[in-house]
């Protein structure tokens, strides 16, 4: 049941971003969605991960969206909108990728229909977790800090190139800053720019 | 049934946010919103088949993936705001002028 009220906003909004009129709407739609799917990851035991995506997806990635949303003016749906030109090709894609999910589903593992099956699971008690469980940040640390460290290096790597590439993208030298060029300042020779009075100028003569 | 109305729900999403881009014309940071959604709900679906086949190769890599979307989400916004800087329109129809 709780599945279905946190997976249930989940849904709508994730359909709602391409209907909503204004743009900011359509940029706080995917909140509920990134909200309701960490909820969902809470339900299965990942606590680390229902603490990361919000803090990654709202707090980053939608926030900037929004930043951008507010920044430039997008008008409200402009006239020339037209869903229905672009239906009939982007929905014979759309149902392409949803004929494709046919192929994986109806094994064994994910029927088609969710019936009542026979396989009524055992309840037993792991008893080694109630003195002792591996929380997921442990988990998780155990493989990415050790054996697969590289995995943890390279998005490293990733975000940097992220970073360089969107300062050098944006950089607007303006001619309004005073700016300071390195080299000429590291190349004064402070003899010849700096003389000393052999006079003191104090004294009145 | 747990891992198959997770693996559903997932995968509502992921196909939504496919049609959200292909329907979704207007404005260009408007078209790159699904794209995010889409990843939230790839990444979900790697973590819940983590949970239910007792395997940490899923989690692990659902760790690098918000990595990635944070990164390209980044450089995508950049871009936009460029393209709106020269551009003057944020209108679908003048992405080309960033061609070549």
């Amino acid at each position: 049941m709780i599945l279905s009220v946190l997976s249930s906003p989940a849904l709508v909004s994730g359909l709602m971003v391409v209907r909503a009129k204004n743009p900011v709407h359509s940029v706080l739609f995917p909140i509920p969605v990134f909200r309701n799917t960490s909820g969902l990851l809470l339900l299965l035991g990942l606590d680390f991960f229902a603490m990361i995506f919000p803090v990654v997806y709202i707090g980053a990635i939608a926030v900037s969206f929004l930043f951008v949303v507010m920044m430039f003016n997008i008008q409200i749906a402009e006239i020339h909108e037209e869903v229905l030109r672009y239906l009939p090709v982007s929905g014979i894609i759309g149902l392409i990728f949803w004929w494709e999910m046919f192929f994986i589903l109806d094994n064994e593992s994910i029927p088609l229909l969710p019936t009542q099956r026979n396989t009524t699971s055992l309840r037993y008690t792991v008893y080694a977790e109630k003195v002792r469980s591996w929380t997921n940040l442990e988990t998780l640390g155990n493989l990415l800090y050790t054996y697969y460290s590289v995995w943890f290096l390279v998005p490293s790597l990733i975000l940097l190139v992220a970073m360089i590439g969107a300062i050098v993208l944006t950089m607007h030298r303006t001619t309004k800053v005073k700016r300071q060029d390195v080299f000429r300042r590291n190349a004064i020779d402070f003899r010849r720019t700096i003389m000393r009075r052999t006079t003191d100028p104090l004294t009145i003569y | 049934t747990d891992p198959i109305k997770y693996f559903t729900f997932s995968m509502i999403i992921s196909i939504s946010g496919i049609w959200g881009i292909l329907l979704n014309r207007r404005n260009i940071p408007i078209m790159s919103m699904p794209i995010e959604s889409m990843l939230l709900a790839v990444n979900s679906n790697f973590l819940v088949f983590s949970v239910s086949s007792d395997d940490m190769m899923g989690q692990s890599f659902a760790s690098l993936v918000p990595t990635v979307a944070a990164a390209e989400s980044a450089i995508g916004l950049a871009i936009f705001v460029i393209t709106f800087r020269v551009r003057g329109t944020i209108a679908v129809e003048s992405i080309n002028s960033i061609q070549g």
